[in-house]
């Protein structure tokens, strides 16, 4: 089972292939049992230790008279403790390696995929890069990036509505990731979960399209609180809906005052350069500590 | 949002934690939740109650403690209390707001036998 955070819980997929492996043993006797397999997580692994101190009733809680032996226990764990851990263990993986990782969040049909086929494109011979991709079913999107060339994995969670750092993890490990490449993580189209879930990347891009609606920051800002840079796809149809680009930043910076705003169209092309001299700026910026490191 | 993860995740804190201090049986469960997690406490009861169910913590009690929401207002360079993360300042009326508290989703601690 999955032990980041059980969404989707039996159901992922890692390129078809189920990402825990339950099997099955039939012993000598004829009795059989069945167990999953925990996976390797690599040196520097970190562990999650449970600090749990005994004392006796805390006079703050009421209880009921007359229970026996009853006791409490501190946790004091965040919820997503263990997702974060796996986060941080992708992170220093990626960093050790000099890799720019972006997770890449949207609603569903904002043009994601698209846009990520076009980066590539634009890419070629510059820089490499290789994908995760994220849906709950079919390969679909990973074919449409594989077809550029670059090396893409797919991911589906099945009921799960968001990627989780131990899936990245696991996909990570099954992808080449040269150094100093970029790794795009394209999550599942949703707005809300993946706000939560830290998968190791460096940033968070939030991509709303001009199809949408304008105040969609203020009505899911957990996700453009999180994200760094919003990118506003689709800017060729603004002359046909009635979205307004200011508005619609002003709507994002409510909720985060620090997010960057880069007007594109992956259709067209418009403002893709921007979009390419930002994620330049951001791998130029992991890769200075490493250099220095290097040459010290 | 994503109510059935978060409930999922604090059994396995309560299973990692029954594991370690052995213990079998949890009455009890105490959360933090912050004002601005955007947890939203009936339905995480609702999923809590389901996740657990034939687990050490069926049946358990769940005590929900509410913290508030505090941000950092950049024009009146103070912490001021914020209800939503697009809430504006209650001093300048200004969106110029971090949130500086208000999104722990913490177990606290549990009550067992």
């Amino acid at each position: 089972m999955c032990t980041t955070c059980g969404c989707g819980e039996g159901e992922v997929k890692i390129d078809g292939v189920d990402a825990h492996h339950e099997h099955e043993h039939v012993h000598a006797d004829g009795t059989r049992h069945s167990h999953g397999h925990d996976h390797e997580h690599g040196a520097g692994a970190t562990h999650e230790h449970v600090h749990a101190h005994q004392h006796s009733y805390a006079p703050a809680h009421s209880h009921a008279p007359g229970v026996g032996n009853r006791r409490m226990v501190q946790i004091e764990q965040d919820i997503l403790a263990k997702n974060n851990a796996y986060a941080a263990q992708n992170r220093q993986r990626l960093a050790a390696s000099g890799i720019f990782a972006l997770n890449l969040v949207s609603s569903p049909g904002s043009g994601k995929t698209t846009l990520l086929v076009k980066t590539i494109g634009m890419l070629k011979g510059r820089q490499r890069v290789a994908v995760i991709e994220g849906d709950q079913q079919t390969s679909q999107d990973a074919e449409r990036i594989r077809a550029t060339g670059a090396p893409a994995i797919q991911i589906n969670t099945g009921k799960g509505c968001h990627l989780d750092a131990h899936m990245v993890g696991h996909a990570m490990g099954k992808l080449e990731l040269p150094e100093d490449s970029l790794l795009m993580i394209e999550n599942v189209g949703n707005l809300v979960c993946p706000a939560a879930f830290d998968l190791g990347e460096a940033h968070k891009v939030v991509i709303l399209s001009v199809t949408e609606g304008e105040d969609k920051p203020i009505k899911y800002p957990d996700m453009f609180r999180a994200a760094k840079l919003m990118l506003m796809n689709k800017c060729d149809l603004l002359p046909y809906v009635s979205f307004s680009v200011p508005r619609a930043i002003e709507f994002a910076r409510r909720v985060n005052p620090a997010i960057e705003v880069i007007e594109v169209s992956a259709t067209t092309g418009a403002g893709m350069e921007a979009w390419l001299e930002w994620i330049g700026r951001g791998a130029a910026e992991l890769a200075r500590p490493r250099l220095e490191r290097a040459g010290s | 949002m994503h109510e059935m993860s978060l409930a999922e995740g604090v059994l396995q804190l309560i299973e990692d934690a029954a594991r370690e201090q052995e213990f079998a049986k949890v009455t009890t469960v105490w959360l933090e939740i912050g004002q601005l997690s955007g947890v939203e406490v009936e339905a995480m009861k609702f999923c809590f109650d389901a996740v657990t169910r034939d687990s050490i913590a069926d049946g358990a009690r769940l005590e929900i403690i509410a913290l508030p929401g505090t941000g950092w207002c950049m024009e009146c360079s103070m912490s001021v209390p914020m209800a939503e993360v697009f809430g504006e300042c209650p001093q300048c009326g200004g969106h110029r707001m971090q949130v500086t508290g208000g999104t722990e989703m913490r177990v606290k601690e549990l009550e067992v036998a």
